[in-house]
């Protein structure tokens, strides 16, 4: 067994490709969003912030619908892995890191042509919901017990916060709300902006799309390090114990009276 | 355009301090331990 390590970071071939696109993209996005796409006719410049606020929102909805999807994954026994967990944990991750972001434009931008931060309208509330329900489900994870257990707990919680987002999507359509209708993905199929505004939004969301991609690569691989060190640890404890015991390892009965003697 | 700016700025630099920590996260943990547990080589 080596124990010198030659691989000392979370970057490969793929990733570094991925990374590049992700930087294109944003310097893509930076180029239309900011410089390119026409100022809004009511909204002026702030209309510039929907390039942020709209992929972020959909890196949320995209995040967590890969959590439910890998949770559900992990909890159907035919499927079940831990590289299912670790997806579910990543993409968790990411997307509260998103809903946040799209809480803080939409708070900017709010108050831009609101006249307020924040209003307890019915987008707003659930999307807030959303991000509590999902800190939530990080908390669940960092909490102390057997990996598997852990596990099980944190993909029912994953798949029951999933069923706020459906929720945030139809809140502009079930409620009377302050946060005005989507403009792309629309019941009726119809898109309400102007062209190059319109490819401004797509290259924002094809931007963030490249960067959750890039950041699941990465994050992925250091919970599969953390799952690694977490049961090296496990075991450094144990041999510990069989050490104090005066036991050998290798015999499992021992082995086993120690773990047992130790509850 | 100054709210505009600042919601940029926020954006892109919340992404970039959470990919920096992600990284050297990483970067720490592929240091302590063996090639064998990095399933990704």
């Amino acid at each position: 067994m080596s124990t010198t390590p030659t691989v000392t970071s979370t970057g490969t071939r793929a990733s570094r490709i991925m990374g590049i696109a992700a930087l294109v993209g944003i310097g893509w996005l930076l180029m239309f969003g900011l410089v390119l796409s026409p100022e809004d006719v009511n909204q002026g410049n702030y209309a510039r912030l929907l390039y942020i606020h709209v992929p972020s929102a959909w890196l949320a909805y995209l995040s967590f619908f890969v959590t439910a999807m890998a949770s559900a994954l992990y909890l159907w026994k035919r499927t079940r892995s831990a590289a299912w967990d670790r997806v579910a944990g990543a993409s968790a991750e990411i997307g509260v890191v998103f809903t946040g972001l799209a809480l803080i434009t939409g708070m900017v931008w709010g108050k831009a042509v609101w006249g307020v931060y924040w209003t307890w309208d019915a987008r707003l509330t659930s999307t807030a919901l959303l991000f509590v329900l999902f800190l939530g489900y990080l908390a669940i994870r960092q909490l102390d017990a057997p990996p598997d257990v852990t596990a099980k707990r944190a993909a029912i919680a994953g798949l029951i916060a999933f069923v706020d987002v459906p929720i945030v999507h139809q809140s502009v359509q079930w409620w009377r709300t302050l946060h005005q209708e989507a403009s792309v993905l629309r019941q009726d199929l119809k898109v309400e902006m102007d062209g190059l505004m319109l490819f401004s939004l797509f290259v924002g969301v094809v931007a963030f799309s490249l960067v959750y991609v890039w950041l699941m690569l990465h994050r992925t691989r250091v919970g599969a390090m953390e799952q690694a060190l977490d049961d090296k640890g496990l075991e450094l404890a144990i041999a510990e114990r069989h050490a104090e015991a005066g036991l050998t390892p290798a015999d499992p009965v021992a082995a086993g009276a120690v773990v047992d003697g130790g509850h | 355009m100054t709210s505009v700016l600042i919601g940029y700025a926020l954006v892109f630099g919340v992404m970039a301090a959470y990919a920096v920590r992600v990284l050297s996260r990483g970067r720490s943990l592929a240091r302590r331990l063996p090639d064998e547990d990095k399933p990704w080589i």
